[in-house]
């Protein structure tokens, strides 16, 4: 009996009975993520309550040779919870718990399957929010966020999920249940864990920390004829000294989808807006805004809006956070590319992109994070026109191409998952990639935690290493140095 | 020549004999080797492969003495050489240095662009790779973050010579695993660094401080404790003194958004001082509103005090100027890190004045009240058995959660010492040494549980 079946056989012994999904038609809705144009259907799909369950799954897939892959709400844009036929889907949606809200400590305690916008709903009331807000953060799963690093538009000042996160209990490759802390002594196993894609283990509790809501925020948008003047305004905003919560900006293809989708209204004949939002006490904030609004103006911005209240606030990212989805209004299909070049490298970047375009007959409609380089170009093409898919997958990796050749990152925030293992020795040395699985190997020997992520070669960790000189059993235990 | 030293020799990188000042806790290696690039330290390490020999990683000499005795050490890699300042991108708002560089140093090349690395590191003369390797960090850890957050990218040398990045030089990015936080509060046990990329923010348009005196930072409730030299005073309540135990949190939950609340206690039977550093736009305006919570000693102040951003000093030693260049003073230095939940601010001064009884009550505090991370110094002379014993008092006094990591003892008075408590998670971490390291070669034995 393949170790499949004999896993799924055991796995009664460790689960509910209605924990386990078996049915084929249930096991097809977890064929992909985020990321659709990757699909593979699950061997078996188990859904968790507690830490012990995973732990004992996990076991389960040690003993049987068999591969595991977690997956929270789904939503990953990399294909980083893309399921092996011949593996065990551990789906976090039954641990959804907010264990504990801790606010003198300024901090929660959650399971995985909570999502990123629960905590801060749960706190906000108090005058605390959870920093890290990808654009999907009212589905996506805090575990996801996590295993990806996310970040969101707001990193450019508060950091990303890694700053946020204090400790997490980890169900590791072999079935143990550990406890990692940024603070506690040793290495930072915590740091290396965030942002390693399910490859080094399952988070089934994470303690976050919360953020004071600030005094202040304002949201400012502004319209230039092009994309050039943008991106200078936005240059000379950070030279000025300024660091915004924000700065996100979109050029004239993405603003017309916008328009299209949701009527966002931005100022017409834009050839770019830019979205600047500046958050802390008072008093510097208004200072700040002063800078901004002349910057803005002196490189050109032809409309400046400021928002007023809340509602007005929220109608100027209406725009910008739908602008994924929006194209979808104007092209039948397309790619969502995450790069990243130093933000100086933008003027040339975005001018690659261009020439891209003509060269292949493609059209790009630009996103992005402005502040900190991160490029969401979206790719369009027509999946009808024989050919046009193949074109948009090449504009795609051009672009990541122009990102490494300037000296920034083939992903900002989605992560390389399953789609971009193939780029990372563009990014990377052959001795960069196998000093990185040494974690893995110290983790995962035998490469059963979401294996095919991240690495386009896996390492061969052969056996763990004895070790040759060991330190005398009173120095191991903590309680003598040396004698 | 032995065939070890032959071929040390053989690599062109500079190798000199061992001699006093070269001592790793007491133990002296034969050789020192002072490469000025990662290709250097590579031919270094190959040579050490080759040959066995233990390895210990020095920069700045600051806190060579910080972490446990190393079971041996045969060469030490000094690379105060590699002092480069290898890119400094001001409109990207990011730097990469060499692992020798000093952050004073590294702090004059940034400020020429009105720009900062955002850490306040505690020890004057530490370099990019000592601030790494030990994880050591300031006041503004509580706004900004200790280096871990501002670290984005990292070159490292493994104990066999490979030289591997990880990371890169923009701020967001998520390809690959982060070898940066793993390498980070290694002391040295898994590879060289030998330089690093940080995230920079712009120097703040203004700065302020606050501070404030508490005159009884512990008031009695119950009895007197009585000092050797026949000092009586009053101590331990089940709170703390009313004005810190309120003042605390109110400042740093302000929505002012201080960037640091410190304070200084460098007497245990005396008063304390609190400072509040404001940063930004507006900070003396914000600085003014703070004082307000902070009772009627508080006042503003342009220039930090004079203690701000530096170690405690023990009880009996003058504070080092500002700016003050690393010396053999801090020999025998026994130096204390405790780190505690926010909330529990009562139970780590009640647990710390308790344990300065063991000591004659002579002890030192200093950190971040925000964070809640603090130092203790006890005089270098104190009896060995005392340090252990206000150690381990120390930790019993709290609740499990706290953290108490001994930075520095003399060797010699650190035999019965446990410098790190509880460790959470230590046969992953042996596992990631072994991994890394399987000779145990690189400080072998300097750091938790024996790696």
């Amino acid at each position: 009996m393949p170790g499949l079946e004999r896993l799924t056989a055991g796995l009664a012994a460790v689960l509910p009975a209605d924990a386990v999904v078996t049915d084929p038609v249930r096991l097809r809705t977890y064929e992909c993520d985020g990321l659709t144009n990757h699909r593979a259907t699950p061997g078996v799909v188990v859904l968790p309550e507690n830490a012990e369950q995973v732990a004992a799954v996990v076991r389960l897939c040690g003993e049987h040779g068999v591969p595991f892959v977690a997956r929270g709400s789904g939503t990953g844009l990399s294909g980083g919870a893309l399921p092996r036929t011949d593996g065990v889907l551990i789906v976090t949606s039954r641990m959804r718990r907010i264990l504990e809200i801790d606010i003198p400590n300024r901090r929660a305690v959650v399971e995985p399957g909570v999502t990123n916008l629960a905590i801060t709903e749960a706190v906000r009331d108090q005058g605390y929010y959870y920093a890290p807000d990808p654009s999907s953060q009212q589905v996506c799963s805090i575990g996801g966020n996590v295993a990806e690093n996310s970040g969101g538009a707001h990193c450019l000042k508060y950091g990303f999920t890694v700053n946020h996160v204090l400790a997490a209990e980890v169900v590791t490759p072999d079935g143990e249940i550990v406890e990692l802390s940024a603070d506690d002594p040793g290495y930072d196993l915590l740091g290396a864990f965030i942002g390693s894609e399910g490859t080094l283990g399952i988070a089934t509790t994470i303690t976050v920390r919360l953020s004071r809501a600030p005094e202040t925020v304002t949201t400012l948008l502004a319209a230039f004829t092009g994309i050039e003047a943008g991106g200078h305004a936005v240059s000379a905003i950070i030279a000025a000294g300024v660091v915004p919560a924000a700065i996100e900006m979109m050029d004239a293809l993405a603003i017309e989808a916008a328009e299209a989708a949701v009527h966002c209204r931005y100022p017409a004949g834009a050839g770019a807006v830019l979205v600047v939002e500046l958050d802390g006490p008072r008093a510097e904030v208004e200072h700040q805004f002063a800078a901004v609004e002349r910057i803005c103006r002196d490189s050109g911005a032809f409309e400046i809006r400021v928002a007023a209240s809340a509602e007005e606030r929220a109608a100027i990212w209406k725009g910008r956070k739908s602008a994924f989805a929006a194209v979808g209004r104007i092209s039948p299909a397309y790619i969502v590319q995450d790069g990243v070049v130093p933000r100086t490298a933008l003027p040339s970047v975005l001018a690659g992109i261009d020439r891209l375009q003509e060269e292949y007959g493609i059209r790009v409609a630009n996103v992005f994070h402005a502040g900190d380089g991160n490029l969401h170009p979206l790719v369009l093409f027509d999946d009808s026109v024989p050919g046009e898919a193949e074109r948009a997958e090449a504009v795609s990796g051009r672009i990541l191409d122009l990102c490494v050749e300037h000296g920034g990152s083939i992903t900002g925030e989605h992560g390389v998952g399953v789609d971009k293992a193939r780029h990372m020795p563009r990014m990377f040395t052959e001795d960069d990639l196998d000093t990185m699985q040494l974690v893995r190997c110290a983790f995962d020997p035998e490469g059963l935690a979401n294996p095919g992520k991240i690495f386009p070669t896996p390492r061969l960790c052969g056996e763990a290493p004895g070790v040759r000189r060991g330190a005398h059993p009173l120095v191991e235990a903590g309680l003598a140095e040396q004698f | 020549m032995d065939a070890a030293g032959n071929a040390l020799a053989a690599t062109g990188v500079e190798i000199r004999a061992a001699g006093d000042d070269d001592e790793v806790a007491g133990v002296r290696p034969r050789r020192v080797a002072l490469p000025e690039s990662a290709v250097e330290i590579a031919a270094v390490m190959r040579v050490c492969a080759a040959h066995d020999l233990a390895v210990v990683v020095t920069g700045g000499r600051s806190k060579l003495h910080w972490g446990a005795r190393p079971e041996r050490c045969d060469v030490l890699v000094d690379l105060s050489r590699m002092n480069r300042v290898l890119e400094h991108a001001a409109g990207d708002l990011v730097v990469r240095a060499q692992a020798g560089v000093t952050l004073e140093a590294l702090a004059d090349t940034l400020a020429g662009e009105n720009q900062e690395l955002a850490l306040d590191v505690p020890v004057p003369g530490t370099t990019v790779g000592g601030l790494l390797a030990t994880g050591i960090a300031g006041p503004r850890r509580f706004r900004c973050g200790t280096a871990r957050d501002l670290l984005i990218g990292v070159t490292v040398v493994l104990a066999d010579g490979t030289i591997a990045r990880s990371g890169g030089k923009v701020v967001k990015n998520v390809a690959g695993y982060d070898l940066g936080k793993l390498f980070t509060g290694s002391y040295g046990t898994l590879g060289i660094i030998a330089d690093a990329t940080f995230r920079l923010h712009p120097l703040p348009a203004a700065r302020a401080w606050v501070t404030a005196t508490v005159e009884r930072p512990v008031t009695k409730t119950n009895g007197t404790w009585t000092t050797e030299d026949g000092l009586t005073f009053e101590t331990l309540s089940t709170d703390l003194a009313g004005s810190l135990a309120t003042m605390v949190p109110a400042v740093t939950e302000s929505p002012l958004e201080p960037s640091a609340v410190e304070i200084d206690w460098p007497d245990v039977k005396g008063p304390c001082t609190v400072a509040v550093l404001v940063e930004g736009a507006a900070a003396t305006e914000r600085a003014k509103a703070l004082c307000g919570l902070m009772g009627e000693t508080a006042e503003v102040a342009e220039e930090p005090p004079p203690w701000w951003g530096r170690l405690p000093e023990p009880p009996g030693r003058a504070a080092e100027p500002p700016g003050a260049k690393p010396t053999a003073s801090r020999d025998g230095e026994i130096l204390l890190e405790v780190g505690n939940a926010p909330s529990r601010l009562a139970e780590t001064f009640l647990g710390f004045l308790e344990a300065a009884q063991v000591t004659g009550f002579r002890a030192a505090l200093r950190g971040s009240l925000a964070a809640q991370v603090l130092h203790i110094a006890l005089p270098p002379d104190t009896d060995p058995a005392l340090v252990a014993g206000f150690t381990s008092q120390l930790r019993a006094n709290f609740e499990e959660e706290a953290r108490v990591v001994v930075l520095a003892a003399p060797w010699e008075a650190a035999r019965r010492l446990d410098r790190w408590g509880r460790v959470g998670a230590l046969p992953l971490m042996r596992r990631v040494k072994e991994r890394f390291d399987p000779d145990r070669r690189l400080s072998p034995g300097r750091f938790v549980g024996g790696i």
